[in-house]
């Protein structure tokens, strides 16, 4: 019973905020409503009893929304509506209306439930993260394994991307204060 | 016994209550112990000893003018401090505060209710505790977006910078005694240090609990790294455009925020609430309440860093020694 009312105030909630995500004008309002909606779906794990995997929405999605913030804040002023450029309506509409087909097709497929079979059922007495450990370092040991080199790989990309110059600084560099002085000198 | 959900509701109200009150409380604390490190009196004039002040300092924030800037987004300006204040309460709802106790069965309708230690004891605690302290980040942050105000949107992106810092400490830090504890949930790491002084986490982790409060001030914006309001910097940095009870709510979340962390610190490496003594309810509360002053305290001995020493500290600083330390907690397990 209670589980019902959470469901469909989180789904009501949820779609609600994607809704204004998309639907908006304003970065602030898009930004929110995602963050807000991102946090919602936490709730549905928490219902389903993968307290763990809640968790771990509600902290990967805290943060990675604060980073799209940072971006927002560079390019956007927050406070004032942005004028988008949709040069064919018909095509979004069209390319749109495709996805989002295909993923409703995709997400009622398990409305056959009967053929559905937990290969990894959960172990009585065992909690939630140990579960998920167990499933990560058994079935899925070599993906787990590729997406860590990976994440290694963008992470060292990175820094060599950002850290062409870290090794001078811009405070205390000479040559930037004679470039500086340089400029004031033409003026 | 039994968790009902009358208790658990009891509970939540007096979180509610004690840690408001307590917040505003604190703030009369925290100018007293300042003025005392540095050789004046404080306040002194409201009631005895200034404790009044609390008092007076409400009614001026409950009565001041609630400005709403021209230009500013006014929806996301007003619900900013709310997210800051409910997210620093839903966080205190996953840790152990104040004792368990049954209301005594002379009391007419609530008589023999059993109130629990957690009002929810979720198995997964310190991750809900930690991911709700950084979704409390959101409320400076679009809190300085909104606001149409220079000073504000610096604010705001020192928001962004020092969360983006601190947060991979606070979560590396604290894997190492999890690791050697085996589980997420506050009750585990109390039911692991039981056995007394002896069986603390912090001589196991002495690393780990130094890092743990380092990032923790970070997480609570006190003072060697509060650059989101530093006024001798950005005026008030995301605080700037906001006046009575929506600039005081973000003090309510501050100070809350503040007892969360001093209570995790206390669970999580100073052995907690000793379940089987009579007096563990007592000593939580001397561990809470020495981190709490230790937060003034170092407010009082330091100064400021610049959000650049903050990164350099964070990333360069103590993320490898939190790594080093995580390996070497795993090899001396695994041996």
């Amino acid at each position: 019973m209670y589980e019902m009312i959470a469901f469909y105030l989180f789904s009501a909630l949820t779609i609600g905020l994607f809704m204004v995500t998309v639907m908006s004008k304003n970065v602030l309002y898009a930004m929110t409503s995602l963050a807000s909606a991102m946090v919602l779906i936490s709730g549905f794990f928490f219902i389903l009893g993968a307290d763990f995997l809640g968790v771990v929405q509600l902290i990967v999605y805290v943060g990675a929304i604060m980073a799209l913030y940072s971006f927002a804040m560079m390019f956007f002023d927050a406070t004032r509506d942005i004028k988008e450029k949709n040069t064919n309506n018909a095509l979004v509409f069209l390319l749109g209306g495709l996805s989002a087909l295909v993923l409703v097709l995709i997400f009622a497929a398990p409305i056959h439930s009967d053929a559905i079979h937990a290969l990894y059922p959960i172990h009585e007495g065992a909690g939630n993260a140990q579960d998920v450990g167990i499933v990560l370092f058994t079935k899925y040991l070599v993906p787990f394994e590729v997406a860590a080199v990976m994440l290694l790989v963008a992470m060292i990309a990175g820094i060599i991307l950002a850290g062409k110059k870290m090794d001078h600084s811009l405070t205390k560099d000479l040559d930037a204060d004679d470039e500086i002085l340089v400029v004031k000198d033409r003026k | 016994m039994e968790v009902t959900w009358i208790g658990v509701l009891i509970k939540a109200i007096i979180i509610l209550a004690v840690i408001s009150a307590i917040a505003g409380f604190g703030t009369y604390i925290e100018r007293k112990v300042l003025a005392f490190m540095q050789r004046r009196l404080g306040p002194m004039h409201v009631g005895p000893y200034g404790l009044l002040q609390i008092a007076a300092d409400g009614i001026k924030l409950f009565t001041k003018e609630d400005i709403v800037p021209q230009n500013a987004n006014a929806f996301i300006f007003k619900i900013a401090p709310v997210i800051t204040a409910a997210t620093a309460f839903i966080a205190l709802s996953a840790v152990p505060v104040f004792p368990d106790f049954t209301i005594p069965s002379w009391i007419p309708v609530l008589g023999g209710t059993f109130v629990p230690s957690i009002a929810s004891d979720l198995n997964i605690g310190v991750l809900f505790v930690l991911g709700m302290m950084a979704a409390g980040l959101y409320g400076p942050l679009l809190a300085g977006m909104s606001q149409a105000n220079k000073w504000g949107i610096i604010g705001a992106a020192r928001t962004a910078v020092q969360f983006l810092s601190y947060e991979v400490v606070t979560g590396l830090s604290i894997l190492a005694p999890i690791m050697l504890v085996g589980s997420l949930s506050f009750v585990d790491f109390n039911a692991y240090q039981a056995g007394g002084i002896g069986d603390w986490l912090v001589w196991k982790q002495p690393v780990a609990f130094v890092l743990f409060l380092i990032a923790g001030f970070a997480e609570t914006n006190r003072t060697p790294f509060d650059l989101l309001e530093h006024e001798a910097e950005v005026v008030s940095g995301y605080a700037t455009e906001y006046s009575g009870m929506r600039w005081g709510m973000f003090f309510i979340g501050e100070y809350a925020n503040m007892i969360t962390v001093s209570v995790i610190a206390a669970v999580v490496f100073l052995g907690g609430y000793d379940a089987a003594g009579t007096l563990g309810w007592l000593f939580i509360m001397a561990k809470i309440a020495f981190f709490f002053f230790l937060m003034l305290w170092v407010r009082a001995a330091w100064p400021h860093v610049r959000p650049d020493q903050l990164m350099w500290l964070c990333w360069k600083v103590l993320m490898p020694l939190a790594v080093v330390n995580i390996v070497i907690t795993a090899l001396v397990m695994m041996v």
